[in-house]
């Protein structure tokens, strides 16, 4: 037991010096710098620079295009594996739609496991985690960017990725670790290392390991300093314009609270108020675009205009292509493998039910949350267009011209100030708690990560957490550009490492689904209600 | 065979008033206790990701206190000459007592009638014991 304790710390200490040295070199810039300026540039400055400076290398290596194109690999890798997966299983997502619904409703759950963690609830959790300021900010970046066009390929991106999500979530179930008191651990880090274990083949636990960085990197990035980016964007927007690092410090005390001081109160109330926010969110969407019925058809047809010709957007095609891909992955993490960590805890004695399920996900959060976003930054014309032509403006920077002149979750808010003028408030709100309770559910996974690597132990999670909160402040008071290339970056390498993987296991969920198909069949799985 | 009457059980004054007098009507007309123990629970609640993991656990331990507050009663129930069974359940509180009297064949169901039926809340959501009345197959028995 000690043996494996110091194992443990051991590698901690390597961690810890392995990140030291990561960000050496842009402290002792920022220290050259500051001493350099006669008037030392401000935190939030010096913060962003040594950001940009240490991540830089990475964010160029997940993003480089194929040789003699603009066309990144990452995306490619993304698409071509929820297609495989989309082929492999024969349409699953449609197929296994109905029935995913019934499992949901509790149709086929035994009344003898009431009080164990039901499909709804792991559904649910897994989808706070997701559905956040992707689905507001995100898709935001992805219309700005990659015009109307880039929606008809995030609905794609979102249609496909059900059947990545399908495949991880079934493995995240069968493979997770059980312990005698009745907690359970699944995730990537699980299946890799059991999964390729009992089909025979080398390589799991490495993956493991390598996918545990990338996810500990991508519970910084995305589920943390994006977060705190944008939420901090979304306050100053409205109390006027402050230095990111106090919001930054701010959050940081309230998760470290929540992390650290166990405040579960504060978590349970925002994982009950999220799901409310999230309706609420639909329904004034829906509302704009009731309101504005008579442009639907216009809106679409811009969609579908702009998915092909691009419509005079920076790279055109391809470059509203590259968007809606790139923002669809961030916001519905199919592929990802984050969600197999959440969906392991529930009790089913089929795994492949936790697969229907979870397929669900990238359905409600990208081809019905994010597809409403748009729709009412289309509809409410907030991309500046030139009458003459029919194209948009593109700025200086690569993105359209807006009216308002925002970006990101600025232009978001801006769509839906346009018909209610009090909507930024509430949206404020929402994005404050979207943001924590994506914090919140990252760093556990992260967490899930880390002990993966270190160990368990109260030590070795104290670090984690710490080291968590020290990114909120980061994240908080840095520019978005570095912010965002970095967060997708993690989250991407995450889908590498995951994606690699679920090809060689995939054959064990084909065994499973059909096994269960032909059960359910023979009306040996049927309905308890 | 015996008739059988449930009743509802939790730990409070009420249930014990509710227990007693049914355990009297039972003497006399040889009638057996089903005594049920209702965790409130619904499967559409919200965990966070950390309450998903321990689940399991705390529903051992949830199950293992409620059965070790209702066992002692039985047994004193039995010694005091009527049988008495346990029956521990997750859901809501109306609805598994009903669920249990339509499984056991009951022709009672008696339950305590806890606080004051005045108060604001249950005036807005109902209380158990009226829920209980409009959804029960057999009689029941509200005790003051």
């Amino acid at each position: 037991m000690s043996s494996v304790f110091r194992r443990g710390h051991d590698a901690l200490f390597q961690v810890t010096v392995a990140l030291a040295l990561l960000f050496a070199p842009a402290l002792a810039m920022a220290q050259e710098q500051a001493a350099d300026a006669a008037a030392p540039a401000g935190m939030d400055e010096q913060i962003n620079q040594m950001f940009a400076d240490s991540t830089g290398w990475f964010v160029t290596f997940i993003f480089s295009p194929f040789p003699g194109t603009s066309f990144p690999w990452i995306v490619a890798w993304l698409v071509v594996a929820a297609t495989v997966f989309t082929v492999y299983f024969g349409l699953i997502q449609f197929r296994a739609f109905p029935h995913s619904i019934a499992l949901v409703k509790g149709d086929y759950s035994d009344p003898n496991d009431a009080g164990e963690v039901s499909h709804f609830q792991a559904l649910a959790t897994a989808l706070s985690g997701t559905v956040g300021l992707g689905n507001i900010a995100g898709v935001a970046v992805a219309v700005g960017i990659g015009g109307p066009g880039a929606t008809f390929w995030m609905i794609l991106a979102g249609l496909l990725g059900m059947a990545s999500k399908f495949t991880e979530c079934t493995l995240g179930v069968k493979y997770r670790n059980e312990y005698e008191d009745g907690t359970v651990s699944g995730g990537p880090m699980y299946y890799l290392t059991k999964g390729f274990a009992a089909r025979g083949l080398f390589g799991g636990r490495f993956l493991a390991i390598l996918f545990s960085i990338f996810c500990i990197l991508g519970a910084f990035g995305g589920g943390n300093m994006f977060q705190a980016n944008q939420a901090h964007q979304q306050i100053a927007g409205i109390v006027g314009d402050y230095p990111g690092w106090i919001t930054g410090v701010v959050f940081a005390v309230i998760v470290f609270a929540v992390i650290v001081g166990g405040l579960k109160s504060i978590a349970s109330v925002t994982e009950k108020i999220v799901p409310f926010m999230g309706v609420m969110y639909v329904g004034a969407a829906l509302i704009i675009i009731l309101m504005n019925a008579d442009k639907i058809g216009w809106a679409f047809g811009q969609i579908i205009d702009g998915a092909f010709t691009g419509l005079g957007v920076a790279g055109g095609l391809v470059g509203a292509l590259i968007q809606g891909f790139r923002r669809a992955a961030f916001s519905n993490e199919a592929g990802v493998g984050s969600a197999a960590i959440a969906h392991s805890a529930v009790r089913t004695k089929e795994p492949i039910t936790e697969g229907f399920v979870s397929l669900l996900e990238p359905f409600i959060d990208t081809v019905i949350i994010c597809t409403m976003t748009a729709l009412v930054i289309i509809i409410t014309g907030q991309l500046a267009m030139d009458a003459e032509t029919g194209l948009y403006i593109v700025g200086e920077n690569g993105a359209i011209q807006t009216v308002t002149g925002a970006s990101g979750v600025g232009l978001t808010s801006a769509a839906f100030e346009s018909a209610f003028s009090w909507f930024p408030y509430i949206l404020a709100i929402a994005v404050i708690l979207f943001a924590f309770s994506t914090m919140i559910s990252w760093s556990y996974y992260g967490l899930k990560a880390w002990t993966y690597l270190f160990g368990e132990g109260k030590f070795t999670e104290i670090v984690f957490k710490v080291i968590f909160c020290i990114f909120v402040v980061i994240g908080a008071a840095a520019n978005l550009g570095p912010v965002i290339d970095f967060s997708d970056a993690a989250i991407f390498a995450m889908a590498v490492v995951n994606i690699f993987g679920l090809y060689f296991l995939m054959p064990i969920v084909k065994e499973e689904l059909n096994s269960y198909l032909s059960r359910l069949k023979s009306g040996e799985i049927r309905k308890f209600h | 065979m015996s008739a059988i009457f449930v009743v509802g059980y939790a730990e409070g004054e009420d249930s014990e008033r509710a227990l007693n007098f049914a355990l009297e009507r039972a003497r006399k007309g040889d009638a057996e206790i089903r005594l049920v123990f209702v965790l409130e629970w619904s499967p559409y609640s919200f965990l966070t990701p950390d309450e998903l993991e321990t689940r399991h656990k705390r529903r051992n331990e949830e199950l293992a206190r409620a059965t070790a507050v209702v066992e002692p009663v039985a047994k004193k129930a039995t010694e005091a000459g009527v049988k008495t069974e346990t029956i521990v359940r997750y859901g809501h509180a109306a609805e598994v007592l009903c669920e249990v009297a339509r499984e056991t064949g009951a022709v009672q169901v008696f339950v305590g009638r806890g606080g004051s039926s005045s108060n604001l809340a249950t005036r807005l959501f109902g209380s158990v014991s009226g829920a209980l009345v409009q959804a029960s197959p057999v009689p029941v028995t509200v005790v003051p």
